[in-house]
């Protein structure tokens, strides 16, 4: 299949610091949207798009976002699926641009999780009395126990080992020492040992909820930052080169009777998104996947195609995820792992990947020419989405 | 006696589940072609259907996956120490979320695939017993 450049990303803007009191969520938003424009050479005015995951004080979505910052925008796309609500929102973009609906459109991200002390991974039960919360809430499973839980059957089914998912933790935090806002974003957040680390110290970091680490868990950090999609026209005539979308898939998934919770959404959304691109997950030079928890990126990596079902602890066990050794590279901005969790890191997958393939990245990979950014929103091995998004270089 | 959080109601898809409960009953759901629906639901999730008919489980079933839980921040937990959830599928076909109690240690007595029978745990608060599991053997 032939490829099509409909859409691109012509501007981006990640929000540097990830312990801010000094601003608001709504601030972070409006000010990204601001730079990512900067960044694309275009003005305020030519946004009429806009799409948004009703995030930032007020949580306004598509009734207050526009208000705030003052836009009248004719496509607004209020798709809200947790952490890859920003893959989501590059589909629809791709989408709505192609069709013609608009031309320059927008997505904003702002969260003061840090500053804020969210337990994202260790809260509690969140509001009673609808059909699911009535059946689970009286378990006290926490975010990351659905995720541990995965990690637990995947090591059962698979022989998966810790020892193995420690890669993911190294390479991410390999990455991050070379980037200087993950250096800070670490030091800011008070982490023991702001270093490159090993297996060792994976295993010896304290266990959140069996089998999974600390390190082997993503920050909580403030942050945000804005993507800006544009037409093939508006594309011709921008300050840096267009990143193009080349293809997108969308997918959900939930415990079910009998379900194989090794298996993600991704295993849905992937073969959707290579085939709509033309290209296969061997043509792949980077991969940005939502390392929430080293046992996310190892199912992706099996439910993107780049290895079996089964076989990422294999696929990952020879240290190759890093920027400078041969192989698929991930994450080289230092991820949700080692650079910046706010909550929803699905933006940052699609930020690093317009980074490589405009050559701009603090561990640039050589050549990259294509990228795939994969989101998991929601709970791994629970209700959760998969969104996947295949970027080429101009 | 512990202190879960409890069902809240009205919440009109659970409640039949719940009352089962304070009858030491298990209940799920089948739809008019002999499907397991589970959880509770007035709709059929393989056809739409909405005659659904509702049974009492054995309450036996296996660890299909689980994990133990060291830090929860929410008050109704904090205090617990260490404890597990876990998937349990039931011999009738569903899977739900729930607990292992009454092992030692939770971090070193649970293994996938063990088998477990369903416990009604009276709470200390609120009028519904929570269906828990514990080792058979």
């Amino acid at each position: 299949m032939a490829q099509e450049r409909k859409a691109a990303i012509g501007g981006i803007y990640e929000w540097p610091k990830r312990v801010d009191p000094s601003v608001s969520s709504m601030q972070i938003k409006a000010a990204s949207i601001k730079a990512a424009l900067d960044d694309a050479g275009l003005s305020w005015a030519d946004v009429d798009g806009l799409y948004d995951a009703g995030d930032g004080e007020g949580g306004g979505g598509g009734l207050g976002l526009a208000a705030y910052l003052g836009m009248n925008p004719t496509v607004i796309d209020t798709t809200q699926v947790g952490g890859s609500s920003y893959e989501f929102h590059a589909a629809h973009a791709l989408r709505d641009i192609a069709s013609g609906k608009c031309k320059v459109a927008v997505t904003s991200y702002g969260s003061k999780a840090a500053t804020l002390r969210t337990p994202i991974g260790t809260g509690g039960p969140r509001g009673g009395g609808t059909w699911l919360s009535n059946m689970e809430n009286m378990y006290g499973s926490t975010l990351i126990s659905n995720y541990a839980m995965v990690a637990q059957r995947h090591m059962h089914q698979y022989g998966t080992t810790t020892e193995q998912l420690a890669e993911i933790s190294i390479a991410t935090r390999a990455h991050a020492m070379r980037n200087p806002e993950a250096v800070q974003a670490m030091t800011d957040l008070q982490f023991v040992g702001v270093r490159e680390i090993s297996v060792n110290d994976v295993l010896e970091s304290r266990v959140l909820a069996d089998p999974l680490h600390l390190l082997e868990c993503c920050m909580i950090s403030d942050g945000g930052g804005a993507a800006v999609f544009v037409s093939p026209e508006v594309a011709a005539d921008l300050k840096k080169k267009p990143v193009w979308i080349l293809g997108s898939g969308e997918a959900t998934k939930y415990r079910e009777n009998d379900g194989d919770i090794t298996v993600s959404a991704g295993a849905q959304s992937a073969p959707i998104a290579f085939q709509q691109a033309g290209i296969t997950p061997e043509d792949i030079d980077i991969a940005m996947i939502y390392d929430s928890f080293t046992i996310t990126v190892a199912v992706m990596l099996e439910d993107l195609g780049f290895c079996k079902k089964g076989e990422a602890g294999q696929f990952i066990a020879d240290g190759h995820l890093r920027w400078d050794r041969p192989g698929l590279t991930i994450n080289t901005d230092g991820g949700g792992l080692s650079s910046n969790h706010p909550g929803m890191r699905g933006l940052f997958l699609l930020l690093e990947s317009v980074r490589q393939l405009r050559g701009e990245s603090t561990s640039q990979v050589e050549n990259a020419k294509l990228a795939v950014a994969h989101g998991n929103g929601g709970l791994l091995g629970a209700t959760h989405t998969g969104g996947t998004v295949i970027l080429a270089a101009d | 006696m512990p202190n879960r959080p409890q069902p809240a109601f009205p919440e009109q898809d659970s409640e039949y589940f719940w009352e089962g409960c304070k009858k030491n009953e298990l209940r799920y759901q089948k739809d008019s072609d002999g499907n397991v629906i589970f959880y509770p639901r007035a709709h059929s999730t393989i056809t739409g259907d909405g005659n659904l008919s509702w049974h009492t489980s054995s309450g036996l079933g296996t660890v299909y996956t689980y994990s133990v839980v060291r830090q929860n921040r929410s008050p109704s937990f904090a205090e617990l120490g260490a404890y597990s959830v876990a998937y349990i599928d039931l011999d009738e076909g569903f899977r739900m979320l729930s607990t292992i109690v009454g092992v030692d240690d939770p971090t070193t007595d649970i293994e996938i695939g063990m088998r477990v029978k369903v416990d009604f745990e009276q709470q200390d608060e609120g009028e519904y017993p929570v269906p828990v599991f514990r080792l058979v053997d």
